[in-house]
């Protein structure tokens, strides 16, 4: 087999992988633009917050410690314990969660019916207020992350595609393991959604806000039930993240990188953030592969957008979103 | 009972469709433009001008273009940093290729230049809108910054990748280059604040205006009224990219010196400038000047209370004024949408009637 | 191409009150709109003389908006055409077809919540404004002159329709009634052939629906304009119409006078509800 098709397929592979990253992104955002209209393009710092927050819990950091020794001239740093990984995460998703009640209580409750464009920046004003929260309460220095997930080459694919092809693929274990848990929790929210009470109230406010609250649906429990998902879900991204490149600020920008996912794959379309985020994916990992030696290494940087962009003049909905139908 | 209306009687439709129609606002515009070009002058200092003065006046440029594009036509852009960065470059090429070129049309041709760019990726804006159009400016701004870093032919072949401007003169007074003072920094960009100021007033205040702004309000009705949507997005993009071009021009001409697409004109420059216009005021010329006035000064004051002050570490300021700055957003989103413009025109409204408010 | 039946045709009549109504001015052959499988409005055809006030009733959901629709241009009917000052029209853009001088207003007003009531008005005179982009940014020669005589003409329909009083004020702050006037304003600035009003009297009170009424046989009488409305008060249209086409399930099921119409019986069938099938 010719050597460049073996590399191309490598490298699709790795845009798989890393595809399914860019999904569990979009996938928060798909939650919260269907459950209020809103797109929270706060999602990649939840995330960052999130992940933040986990490294700090395990290691027992004193929050806002930088703040307390400059306001009071003390020398804080940690309480001296480490927390393990089994409490810290459930610690972390409360966090999360009480995240979300605060969003509702301080920003979404008084902007109800605001126009989407509002609505939009002001999660935009948020981002930037929790990237200031983070970095205060934990401090801005890159951290390593370390929920016990394997990492480095998986030997299996080595192994097996050497001994198909004579060459082995370099795959991490580590976005296996995400692909594997994108999957799981894929799953879980499917027969959430399908299949308990709180799920279908979900899928009512989605369809229709006022028909939902008039069969007596609580539209403010709805939305701090869809952030506090949306933050669950940035914590897993958070901690796939994380454990790859270390939690620091570019962390937050994979917010950037699900946009262009969720314009292919439209912004109420669960399996669409999936769909996309693979296209993504494989799309720029062989776009620079055969790209990069004509025009120029790292095209990553800009083919998502691109790719999107093309792909908003032909088709403006999505690929799983439905047809626009004006009125006047 | 100084500021009043009473009285004040309009006899043609000039007098009443004039930019200050109440005298006293009209006395207090003279003074203040009287102050910036005969006083200022002879006050200012590096100091001043570096860290408030000139970028102040140069990101209000910014703001009124994007404010035209946001703020009037109802287009949400987060390419503004890519913008200025067409017009920083194209300012340098024109001003290594030509180098007898005089600087003041080095930097109206770069304006024209970025309109061009920006009517580019504005052409989506027929078919899409709201955040979707967002998306399409997000590809505007990375991949320009990716063109202007990658690509030699834009930097000159330059082994540092950075583009410096040349010492540029106009009337005899440098005003590029290590050598301009900053009277002369300070003249130019005022200059070219003022005129475009009154240019977008001029342009926001006709028929083109209320086109914008109708496309903005409701833009099927608009069409049916006999608006045409690409000629309306267009020319708010041209005309937005413009000013921006103008701006990064004179960011990094006058006011840098040198630059790296990549670190000065990066997606940050974006938010800063929306957020110029966010709280200054949507659809306001005024509401640029606040809100470039609030962003530049308020971090500077911070700064100076916090680490000058009080012996704060700098990165925990630094910190401390993207929360600020994060949830000032919200508060004037929640509390205000139309941004300290709205605010100024409520106190106006209530000075009107003051003292006797019944 | 010149369409000679229509453009030739009988030569008006004379109204009961008086009133002579001229020509054809536009008229509709056979037209078809379907939105996917749901056919809107089916196989049909009447005309629009000049000078008339011609309404078109017909129960909920017949396709009364949808017919206004096709005639503004915002829909494109996949069968039939549209005659309209004897030539056939081509497929055009909504903008377009309100260049060739057709007004409407809507059903859920769509004025521009953002602007003062003033400014409104002034985009009903977009396209007699021609000012370029460059004489607008300088304020110079044309783009100021053209402001001033379009104010002018602003203002002449701002007095006619008695809303001096709001002229500066933004248009959210306003009234239902109020909006629905200076919605009338829009339109009628543009100086219309053809005045389209879909429900200009939906949620009034009496008063106010008087107030319209008063008005849009003033514009009529005024600058002879040319008017096609759709309305539910059956009253309202029978006081105001010319002529009357009635529709349900997007088809035709009558079409003359008021008092023809009135004692047409399939019109009698479909408003008393009769079951269909």
């Amino acid at each position: 087999m010719p050597d460049t098709l073996l590399f191309a397929m490598e490298a699709t592979l790795n845009g798989l992988t890393a595809g399914v990253m860019y999904a569990l992104v979009a996938l928060g955002f798909v939650l919260i633009f269907k459950a209020s209209g809103i797109f929270n393009f706060a999602q990649g710092v939840m995330a960052l917050f999130a992940a933040l927050t986990l490294v700090g819990l395990q290691s027992g950091q004193i929050p806002f410690s930088h703040l307390i020794n400059a306001a009071f001239g003390t020398r804080v740093h940690h309480f001296g314990w480490n927390m393990p990984t089994f409490l810290a995460i459930p610690a972390t998703v409360l966090v999360m969660i009480g995240l979300a009640v605060l969003v509702e209580r301080f920003i979404l409750k008084h902007l109800v019916n605001q126009e989407p464009i509002i609505l939009f920046m002001a999660t935009i004003g948020l981002a930037y207020f929790l990237e200031g929260v983070g970095d205060i309460m934990w401090g801005a220095e890159v951290k390593a992350l370390d929920v016990g997930l394997p990492k480095g080459m998986s030997d299996t694919v080595d192994t097996l595609t050497y001994n198909w092809f004579g060459y082995g693929f370099y795959i991490d274990r580590l976005e296996l393991w995400a692909a594997g848990i994108a999957a799981i929790l894929v799953a879980s929210l499917t027969v959430f959604s399908q299949y308990t009470k709180q799920g279908r109230a979900l899928r009512a406010v989605a369809d229709d806000h006022q028909a939902a609250l008039s069969v007596g649906i609580s539209l403010r429990f709805i939305w701090v039930l869809t952030w506090s998902i949306a933050g669950i879900v940035a914590l897993v991204a958070g901690i796939m993240w994380g454990s790859k490149s270390g939690v620091q600020f570019s962390l937050s920008l994979i917010a950037l990188k699900a946009l262009p996912v969720l314009i292919l794959g439209g912004f109420t379309s669960i399996p669409g953030a999936i769909v996309g985020g693979l296209i993504i994916g494989v799309g720029e990992k062989l776009f620079d592969f055969f790209m990069s030696p004509i025009i120029g290494g790292a095209t990553e940087n800009w083919f998502a957008y691109m790719l999107a962009l093309v792909f908003l003049l032909f088709r403006p909905q999505g690929l799983f979103g439905e047809r626009i139908i004006e009125r006047v | 009972m100084l500021y009043r209306e009473a009285g004040d009687f309009k006899t043609s439709y000039v007098a009443d469709s004039q930019t200050f129609p109440i005298k006293f606002d009209r006395v207090g515009y003279y003074v203040l433009l009287g102050f910036a070009f005969l006083v200022m002058p002879l006050i200012i200092n590096d100091y001043w001008a570096n860290s408030i003065v000139v970028p102040f006046l140069i990101y209000t440029i910014a703001a009124l273009g994007l404010n035209i594009l946001i703020g009037y036509c109802g287009q949400l852009s987060l390419g503004t940093g890519a913008f200025m960065a067409v017009g920083a470059y194209g300012s340098y090429k024109l001003m290594t290729a030509f180098p007898e070129l005089n600087i003041v049309f080095v930097i109206i041709i770069a304006g024209f230049i970025t309109a061009g760019v920006g009517v580019l990726f504005g052409l989506p804006s027929l078919r899409i809108k709201g955040f979707y159009l967002a998306v399409a400016t997000l590809a505007a701004q990375f991949f320009l910054i990716w063109l202007f870093t990658r690509t030699a032919w834009f930097y000159n072949y330059s082994p540092t990748g950075m583009i410096s401007a040349p010492q540029r003169e106009v009337f005899g007074f440098a005003v590029t280059g290590p050598r301009a003072s900053a009277v002369s920094m300070y003249m130019i960009c005022l200059c070219f604040l003022v005129i475009s100021a009154w240019l977008a007033r001029n342009l926001t205040r006709g028929s083109l205006g209320r086109q914008w702004m109708a496309i903005r309000d409701m833009d099927i009705a608009a069409e049916i009224i006999g608006v045409n949507p690409l000629m309306a997005k267009l020319t708010a993009f041209a005309v937005s990219s413009f000013f921006i071009g103008i701006s990064g021009a004179l960011l990094f001409a006058v006011y840098l010196g040198a630059a790296e697409a990549g670190e000065a004109f990066g997606i940050d420059k974006s938010f800063l400038v929306l957020f110029m216009v966010i709280i200054g005021g949507l659809g306001s010329i005024f509401g640029a000047f606040a809100g470039a006035f609030f962003l530049i000064v308020g971090p500077v004051l911070l700064k100076l209370l916090l680490v000058n002050g009080l012996g704060w570490p700098t990165d925990l300021a630094a910190h401390l004024e993207i929360m600020i700055i994060g949830a000032l957003i919200l508060v004037f989103l929640i509390l205000e949408p139309h941004g300290i413009a709205a605010l100024w025109r409520t106190i106006k409204e209530k000075l009107r009637l003051w003292p006797f408010p019944y | 191409m010149l369409d000679t039946q229509a453009a030739s045709g009988e030569d008006g009549y004379i109204t009961p009150d008086g009133r002579k109504i001229g020509g054809v001015a536009m008229e509709m052959r056979n037209i078809t709109l379907r939105f996917g499988g749901v056919v809107a409005i089916k196989d049909i055809s009447f005309d629009i003389r000049w000078g008339e006030i011609r309404a078109i009733i017909g129960p909920n959901g017949a396709g009364k908006s949808s017919m206004l629709n096709v005639i503004s241009g915002f829909y494109h009917p996949q069968e039939g055409e549209v005659i309209y000052k004897g030539f056939r029209r081509p497929k055009m853009r909504p903008y377009q077809v309100a260049r060739t001088g057709i007004a409407r207003t809507f059903q859920n007003i769509a004025l521009f919540e953002g602007m003062s009531v003033l400014d409104n008005i002034m985009t009903g005179r977009l396209h007699h404004m021609k000012a370029n982009l460059f004489q607008q940014a300088l304020w110079w020669g044309k783009a100021s002159r053209e402001e001033d005589e379009n104010r002018a003409q602003v203002e002449k329909i701002i007095d006619f329709l008695e809303i001096q009083h709001i002229r500066k004020t933004p248009v959210a702050r306003l009234p239902y009634g109020l909006k629905k006037r200076v919605e009338l304003a829009r339109a009628l600035a543009a100086e219309p052939s053809i005045l389209l009003l879909d429900e200009p009297m939906a949620g009034m009170n009496v008063e106010e629906k008087e107030d319209m009424c008063r008005f849009i046989l003033d514009v009529n009488d005024e600058f002879g304009t040319t008017t096609v409305l759709i309305e539910h008060d059956m009253g309202v249209v029978m006081d105001l119409s010319d002529r009357v086409v009635v529709m349900d399930y997007g088809k035709k099921i009558g079409d003359g006078t008021p008092d023809d119409v009135r004692n047409d019986e399939e019109v009698i069938k479909a408003y008393l509800g009769v079951a269909h099938e």
